[in-house]
């Protein structure tokens, strides 16, 4: 594949990325998103938008997050030096808000009135449901009947904060579904609703507008990084469902061609298993929910459910941003177990007195992997995007602990 | 415009409504559902049964669009072990004993993209199937199927929604050929009754941006609602209201078949009592 001139220039016009994106939506939802492409081309080129955001995401999200030097980490490793980048220390505990923020407030701008949103583990649905109570506009989050069972603590977060959290019953009753029947709400209530979509998926222009608010992460990193070590770091980890983390940490970086760029999607029980979320590594390119990129598929362009220990990750799809940083080789994808992330998990807890999410911990799985074989002075950034405290059940049942 | 200028059966089917001065009944049902066999027996028998057009859809695991039956009706499908492969050939066996009646494929455009667009195209045409409804294609992604079909010889059929104002249409209705599909509520199949008087005006509309025959669906379930909205279009659409007959009979251990004609012949009875002199 031809390399560009800069990776950092996508989507083109029509929202491609390479092959990948597009805007795969029924027709009564074109003219909507065609609205929002103009309403969020107006608010990037208005400064009072961009300062408004500014405000809330230092004052209410509580940015920067730092960037923290994971000193016994790195020692036990023994090879690169490992930052982390505490994402997890924001507001409802994840990098989802900085991605919720910037949409509710352009949903304000476009005058609608009701909120939508779809959610997985939960963390999407509660920074959803956070800014929807900070702004007083109703919200409905749709999240699989599966999901509400397994992910309870965030189902109850997300009901004290004023949302209605409606079970979804179709498909496979998790995350694909979720988006399903969220974009069924969209297609019936046009007229006065924003679809605040989690992850650097869907129709164009999602992709780009999710990555443009999370590549918060990516700017500070680079302004941390250079006040700390006087460099740009070496290489940098991010773990990936949709993508949006990874995407956040990876975009600033994109074009500075000395960095090396690892995102790590979930194996679950191994690849050679079938039952993992890996759509890069184990997917090909097709259709759904807008956007064309990997989809974990059947012979017939069947959609096959993930698995992944981690609910953020279980989606059987990824952005297309990600899809064409792959296909162009910009990117390395790899992936971590179930297992590897559950010994990451534990060894971040005792070491660095951290409990990552268990998202982030598969990022963390494979920087246990190629720390140990790096010079003590390649300086590697790690993004810890959420804190693992809706985990503890689901991981205290994977060690055998009844509590 | 076509890239192929020979008229299909669906244009030679709505010139011959035209000329019996007659709107025209639609009706889609799910390819598979409940299984292979009983589908092909069902579709078999809609001609006799006064279907005029024939909609199949073909099952996807993520119907974005669809309510509850049609989703339903899907699974039901899948489970049976339908594939586009299976619903080509189901079109095919329909086809040997039907020469006139067309049939369209309903359904998303996933599977037809992993089958490879030029080959799906290819095999169609050869099964007989004439138009195709994509629901996740619009008018911006022409370049994958639409312009494509167009150039095989295959209808692609343009959905309009309550949502595609005046300044979109043309842009709709560019590439648009055999019928106009109009989607008579903003939501997803089955579930709210259309508006009669928005919905002629809504018809009025589009022939101000074409001259193609428009047929109304989503919400249209009984042979009353069917008989008014076709007074003022050139044929309705009912899909949900007879995949539930499927899913009803097939949940009591009924049969299918009857079930879904004998609706058909209520709702084509209705439909033929509208008169256009």
């Amino acid at each position: 594949m031809q390399k560009p001139n800069s990776y950092r220039s996508g989507p083109d016009e029509s929202g491609h990325f390479g092959i990948h994106g597009g805007r795969f939506v029924a027709e009564t939802l074109m003219p909507l998103i065609l609205d929002l492409e103009k309403a969020y081309t107006d608010a990037k080129n208005d400064p009072s938008f961009k300062a408004e955001l500014d405000d809330y995401l230092a004052h209410y999200v509580g940015r920067p997050s730092p960037l923290y030097f994971a000193e016994r980490l790195t020692e036990h490793l023994g090879g690169a030096k490992i930052y982390f980048k505490r994402d997890e220390l924001n507001h409802t505990g994840a990098h989802k808000i900085n991605n919720c923020m910037g949409q509710i407030l352009l949903a304000r701008r476009m005058g609608k009135t009701r909120i939508i949103a779809e959610t997985g583990a939960g963390q999407h649905g509660v920074a959803t449901a956070t800014v929807a109570a900070r702004f007083g506009l109703p919200c409905v989050v749709y999240m699989g009947e599966t999901d509400i069972e397994r992910q309870k603590p965030n189902v109850f977060r997300m009901r004290l904060l004023g949302a209605e959290v409606v079970p979804v019953t179709s498909g496979s009753r998790t995350l694909k579904d979720a988006m399903n029947e969220a974009l069924r709400d969209w297609v019936t209530n046009v007229a006065d609703t924003f679809y605040i979509i989690g992850t650097v998926a869907g129709p164009h222009p999602y992709p780009e507008l999710v990555r443009d608010f999370q590549s918060v992460i990516g700017d500070e990193v680079k302004e941390q990084m250079m006040k700390r070590e006087g460099r740009l770091p070496d290489t940098l980890v991010a773990c990936i469902g949709g993508g949006s983390n990874a995407m956040g940490l990876f975009h600033p970086f994109l074009d500075d061609a000395d960095v090396r760029i690892i995102g790590v999607e979930a194996a679950g029980h191994g690849i050679e298993s079938g039952q993992h979320a890996a759509s890069l590594t184990g997917g090909r390119p097709g259709v759904l929910h807008g956007n064309r990129t990997y989809l974990l598929q059947d012979d017939d362009g069947q959609i096959i459910e993930a698995h992944s220990i981690s609910a953020g990750l279980d989606y059987p799809g990824i952005g297309p941003e990600h899809a064409w940083l792959h296909d162009t080789g910009r990117v390395e994808y790899v992936s971590a177990t179930d297992k590897g992330a559950l010994e990451a998990f534990q060894l971040c807890c005792k070491l660095e007195g951290i409990i990552p999410a268990l998202e982030p911990s598969h990022a963390l799985s494979h920087v246990m992997r190629i720390a140990p074989d790096l010079p003590k002075d390649h300086i590697l950034v790690m993004n810890m995007c959420g804190r693992g405290d809706k985990d503890v059940f689901t991981v205290a049942d994977a060690l055998g602990e009844d509590l | 415009m076509s890239g192929s200028t020979e008229p299909t059966r669906i244009d030679r089917r709505f010139a011959d409504l035209k000329a019996a001065g007659r709107p025209g009944l639609v009706t889609y049902l799910m390819a598979g559902d409940p299984d292979l066999e009983t589908a092909l027996s069902i579709v078999k028998g809609l001609p006799e049964a006064g279907a005029d057009l024939i909609e199949l859809g073909v099952p996807f695991t993520d119907p974005m669009a669809d309510g509850p039956a049609i989703q339903e009706a899907g699974l039901r499908a899948l489970a049976a072990g339908t594939t586009l492969k299976k619903s080509l050939e189901l079109v095919r066996a329909f086809r040997e004993g039907e020469a006139d009646t067309p049939i369209i494929l309903m359904g998303y455009y996933n599977p037809i993209y992993n089958y490879g667009v030029d080959t799906f195209l290819t095999d169609a045409k050869a099964a007989g199937v004439d138009g195709l409804i994509i629901v996740d294609l619009p008018a911006e992604e022409d370049d994958e199927l639409c312009l494509p079909a167009l150039k095989a010889g295959v209808n692609f059929i343009r959905l309009a929604t309550p949502t595609t104002d005046d300044a979109r249409l043309p842009a709709v209705m560019q590439n648009a050929t055999g019928f106009v599909y109009y989607v008579s509520i903003t939501g997803i199949t089955g579930t709210a009754a259309p508006d009669t008087d928005q919905v002629r005006a809504a018809v009025d509309r589009l022939r101000q941006h074409t001259d193609l025959p428009v047929a109304v669906g989503f919400g249209i379930t009984t042979p009353e609602q069917a008989a008014t909205i076709a007074q003022n279009a050139d044929a309705a659409v009912v899909g949900t209201a007879l995949v539930k007959r499927v899913a009803a009979a097939h949940a009591d251990g009924g049969d299918p078949v009857d079930a879904v004609l004998s609706l058909v012949r209520d709702l084509a009875a209705g439909v033929r009592g509208v008169s256009r002199n």
